[in-house]
């Protein structure tokens, strides 16, 4: 893989690279040998002792702790607080409220999504990580027999071989918290999101559920009398008793009407059949996404994902790939959110990758094509003459393409920007790809705002 | 909420009856309420204080894990509070025998509550009904201010861990730390220095006058020499009066002095903000106490209930059960520190010292260790000790005096240390040190400790600034939170606020510390600290932050 990474180097080399560019590849391809180098990448950060002031009476004594309780409570709360958190912006103040911490992907599709809205009253503390940075080693009181020296326990670095992921998936250890104590994310996000240009393919399953409607008829009782349907019985019924010995003549004042002739309406519950949708994740997982930027698109990506999974209950379909120079496929939304950075960039080799799934099992006819692929703007493929060609294809059967770039604080237009703007793609279908740009200090709202960027009808 | 049943608060009367006879201390009455999963949701965010004010932050999550209790020290789940009359709260399916358990826990809490000197400022009022008339005063004030209200509290709170509580104790015990009077103090150090400028012969004189006239007539010599200062200095008297009230409004602390020195809230348009900074200071104060007595607290409560609850007749037939519960609060963990047992194992100890006089002298200064084991003066006042402990001293204290290195050998306790095993990938726990220093240190800096902030008020003084010191004490600041805070002390100053505090100075590519196998396990480097002195400045919700010198 190393060296693959150089003999790509070369090529590109050889085809002209500016001193920027050509620096900002070296810096990957170090990046990505340190990692292998590191083996599985950074361990996470060793476990915390409880403080003396956790342990509190109700659950030491009486077993009893506290949940969130019904998040559907909170849920008018949440807007207020949103709302409330605009007005702080207004008067000159800055924002508190962080709606995140909301992802607790789990293997299997056992996948759980939550928001808390979080804030921190700010005050003037002692530096909690100060004393740990100092004292690396101390980790608290023990009791128990053992020589000074002795090693008296064990604990994984790691607790799966999946390693602790770039950035999210950091201070996950608290998920079981997290979890009793979550918002319903999608259900915040579905008043506003739709999944936009839905056509007609293949209707094979239900996207909004299902809908209620006077459609099935029952005898004896109901909302609402089907005369046709009871007359018809009711003289279904005097037939077989005799009542009419001549079809051309029929006297009703003869007939006798049983109550189970009477035909009612009922309401029922239909499944309305609609177009589905196939749902893309393509995730930039190469070196130079280290830190904030991968933070930032895991974490739009997980907004979607679970608006996606509230709003369509696990009818839209979804694959997930990733890429660095080359992109592959992984089985579920836990890999896709918890792989590791590492290695170079070629955007391209996703989008080709995209478009042979999507012709290889003939997607395209029978559902609606979505494309988010996350990326921090690098490319070594700088001028996308390999990447615009791909993207064009995809458009072709697409049903929209959101990119979002996480720009690096420290760079100004990058190349995926550059040559997506300039290819004239989104002016010329806007309805079709999407662009959104983040800072790297972009915080919950702003993501969510790009999602509706991203998913909009609107021109 | 509702009241626990008759046959229950029968036997918590009866609990009361045997905890008083054991020589326990608290007021007659008490209320405990049966508390379900939703009460208890609506009652922690407000510190389980069911009349707290209302304020937005209690329904959103705050911020979990590290720092957490730095920001939030109040604990938010107590089973019980300290107001009159004690209300505590019960799950509704508890047996009787866990409930008599409980009771003695409770009970030796409002023992605790109402008889340590560190809550003294709690015990002449009842704190529930002052939070109601003041919850009331802010849900008026909201109607007529809006969400500037939660602006204000919100301030009020980032500088709440600030109070003064230390001196807010003093002024309720003063010491005696000089026998001179005020009135000669101010003579001498400030009306002849700094008023009338004597000359340093003269001064001296006074002096020699004054030791003169000791020496002569004893202690009633201090009114005759001041009928002389009287005389030569007619305008003494009223400038004494007038240092005797300006000192007593000294304020205690950054609420108290913005109370009193702001332009901002002394305006007539914002003086309702003062109401509210002084719930929330009030507020502060009232939890001051109970984060600094956490682990006697704790201790107390579980020594009395195993005390109590072996004793007490009712309940015989289940000491097993007690005994499993028992354990799972009072043992002490592997790695890991619980305040129940520690604190528990602290007072069975003190009061075992005590019976064997072992407190006294001359066990201190014995070396023979045998001589130390078999000691025993059979001096037999433990029982009135412990109550003497739970009575005068606080965590600090507590564990400063009583973590022996007996105590430490003889409860097998260790401080654990922790460090990467980079063969097999693991944490590894291990013993690191049986010493007793080492262990208090470590209990001491577990402790809640705010930063000590002080009001410089010469380098303020210019355009109306508020100018803070960070008192080092080899302890930096979050960082994060200074912008904030500052914002909203700002805001409530009216003026620019400066902070200055100590941060470590990059020690060069810190990041780059070797992580790999090359170093090993056994040199761990530790970087050397330089520290550096920084101010930071808020003037017009614009943060600076500049290196002194």
């Amino acid at each position: 893989m190393k060296k693959s990474l150089w003999e790509i180097y070369q090529s590109l080399k050889e085809k002209g690279l500016s001193p920027e560019q050509e620096e900002k590849i070296l810096v990957e391809i170090r990046l990505s040998e340190a990692h292998m180098e590191e083996g599985q990448g950074t361990p996470k950060a060793p476990p915390v002792q409880p403080s003396i002031y956790a342990f509190n009476d109700m659950a030491m004594l009486q077993d009893l702790t506290v949940g969130m309780g019904n998040y559907y409570a909170h849920i008018r709360t949440i807007d207020e607080l949103l709302a409330k958190d605009r007005q702080r912006a207004k008067d000159g103040f800055p924002r508190k409220l962080k709606v995140g911490r909301m992802i607790k992907p789990g293997r299997g599709g056992r996948e759980k999504v939550i928001v808390v809205p979080t804030t921190a009253e700010e005050k003037l503390i002692h530096d909690p990580s100060f004393r740990q940075e100092e004292e690396e080693e101390e980790a608290g009181a023990g009791s128990g027999e053992g020589q000074e020296g002795d090693v008296i326990g064990e604990e994984p670095v790691r607790p799966t071989q999946q390693g602790g992921g770039a950035g999210p998936g950091q201070g996950e250890g608290e998920e079981h918290e997290l979890e009793s104590t979550a918002y319903d994310m999608g259900r915040i996000l579905t008043e506003q999101f739709e999944l936009p240009n839905l056509k007609d393919k293949g209707k094979k399953r239900s996207l909004t559920r299902y809908t209620y409607d006077l459609t099935d008829r029952h005898r004896g009782f109901g909302q609402v009398l089907d005369k046709k349907a009871t007359l018809r019985k009711i003289v279904e019924t005097n037939i077989h008793l005799g009542n009419i010995p001549d079809v051309y003549d029929i006297d009703p004042v003869g007939f006798l009407i049983s109550p189970k002739d009477m035909i009612y309406r009922i309401l029922s519950r239909e499944k309305d059949l609609e177009s589905q949708a196939m749902v893309f994740f393509v995730r930039d997982y190469s070196g130079s996404m280290v830190g904030k930027t991968t933070e930032l698109v895991v974490a739009q990506h997980v907004l979607i994902y679970s608006w996606l999974l509230y709003q369509y209950t696990h009818q839209v379909e979804t694959r997930f790939i990733l890429h660095d120079t080359k992109a592959k496929e992984v089985p579920d939304f836990y890999t896709y959110y918890n792989s590791k950075v590492a290695g170079g960039t070629q955007v391209s080799s996703a989008y080709k990758l995209v478009n042979s799934i999507v012709k290889e099992e003939n997607l395209a006819k029978d559902y609606n094509i979505y494309v988010f692929h996350g990326t921090d703007g690098d490319d070594w493929d700088t001028e996308g003459r390999e990447s615009i060609p791909q993207l064009n294809i995809m458009l072709g059967y697409a049903n929209r393409v959101g990119i979002t770039v996480a720009r690096h604080s420290s760079s100004s237009a990058t190349e995926v920007e550059r040559y997506v703007k300039r290819s004239g793609l989104l002016n010329a279908s806007p309805e079709l790809i999407r662009m959104d740009i983040l800072d790297d200090d972009a915080d919950e709202s702003r993501l969510i705002e790009g999602i509706r960027h991203l998913i909009s009808q609107e021109k | 909420m509702e009241l626990i049943d008759q046959h229950t608060k029968d036997i918590m009367e009866g609990c009361k009856v045997r905890a008083r006879a054991a020589g326990l201390r608290f007021e007659d009455e008490s209320l405990e309420y049966v508390v379900t999963n939703r009460d208890l949701l609506e009652l922690s965010p407000k510190l389980m204080i069911p009349t707290l004010y209302d304020y937005w932050v209690h329904d959103v999550e705050v911020l979990k894990g590290k720092g957490k209790y730095e920001l939030y020290p109040s604990n938010p789940y107590e089973t019980v509070i300290n107001t009159r009359p004690a209300i505590s709260y019960y799950n509704d399916n508890n047996p009787d025998w866990l409930n008599v358990m409980i009771f003695y826990h409770v009970l030796a809490h409002i023992d605790f509550f109402q008889n340590n000197i560190f809550f003294r400022h709690t015990w002449d009022y009842d704190f529930t009904g002052e939070a109601l008339s003041d919850k009331r005063v802010i849900a008026k004030l909201r109607s007529e201010h809006g969400r500037w209200v939660d602006y204000v509290i919100e301030f009020s709170r980032s500088i709440d861990n600030l109070v003064g509580y230390y001196q807010e104790l003093e002024n309720l015990f003063p010491v005696a730390t000089t026998r001179h009077t005020l009135r000669l103090d101010y003579y001498f150090d400030i009306f002849l220095q700094d008023i009338k400028k004597v000359k340093t012969n003269e001064y001296i004189k006074e002096i020699e006058r004054y030791n003169q006239c000791r020496a002569e007539i004893g202690e009633l010599c201090e009114d005759i020499f001041f009928a002389e200062v009287d005389r030569r200095y007619p305008e003494f008297k009223a400038l004494l009066a007038k240092h005797k009230s300006t000192r007593t409004t000294r304020p205690n602390d950054l609420l108290q002095h913005i109370l009193a020195h702001s332009q901002f809230v002394n305006k007539e348009e914002n003086k309702w903000m003062k109401t509210i900074i002084e719930i929330v200071r009030k507020t502060s104060l009232f939890f001051q106490p109970q984060i600094r007595t956490k682990i006697m607290n704790e201790g107390w409560a579980s020594y009395w209930h195993e005390t109590l609850f072996l004793q007490d007749d009712r309940i015989r037939g289940h000491e097993v059960e007690f005994a499993r519960v028992n354990a799972g609060v009072t043992a002490m963990p592997r790695v890991g520190l619980n305040p129940y047992a520690l604190g528990m194992r602290l007072f069975y100890d003190i009061e075992e010292a005590a019976d064997k006089g072992k407190l006294h002298w001359d066990f201190q200064r014995l070396n023979d260790a045998h001589a130390r084991d078999t000691f025993d003066t059979h001096a037999g006042n433990g029982r009135d000790y412990v109550f003497y402990v739970r009575e005068n001293l606080s965590d600090f204290n507590f564990i400063h005096q009583f973590v022996t290195q007996d105590f430490v050998n003889r409860h097998r306790l260790f401080v654990a240390g922790r460090r990467l095993n980079e063969s097999k990938m693991v944490w590894e726990y291990y013993v690191k040190s049986r010493d007793a220093e080492a262990y208090r240190d470590m209990l001491r800096q577990s402790l809640y400790h705010p930063p000590t902030i002080v009001i410089d008020h010469d380098k303020g003084k210019q355009n109306n600034a508020l100018y803070l010191v960070h008192t080092f004490e080899e302890k930096p600041l979050l960082k994060d939170f200074i912008p904030n805070t500052l914002l909203g002390i700002e805001y409530l100053w009216g003026g620019s606020v400066m902070l200055e505090t100590h941060e470590l100075a990059p020690t060069g590519p810190r990041s780059d510390r070797p992580r790999s196998g090359t170093s090993g396990v056994d040199t761990p480097e530790k970087p050397e600290l330089r520290w550096q002195r920084v101010v930071y400045s808020m003037e017009n919700r614009q943060i600076k932050r500049q290196l002194m010198e």
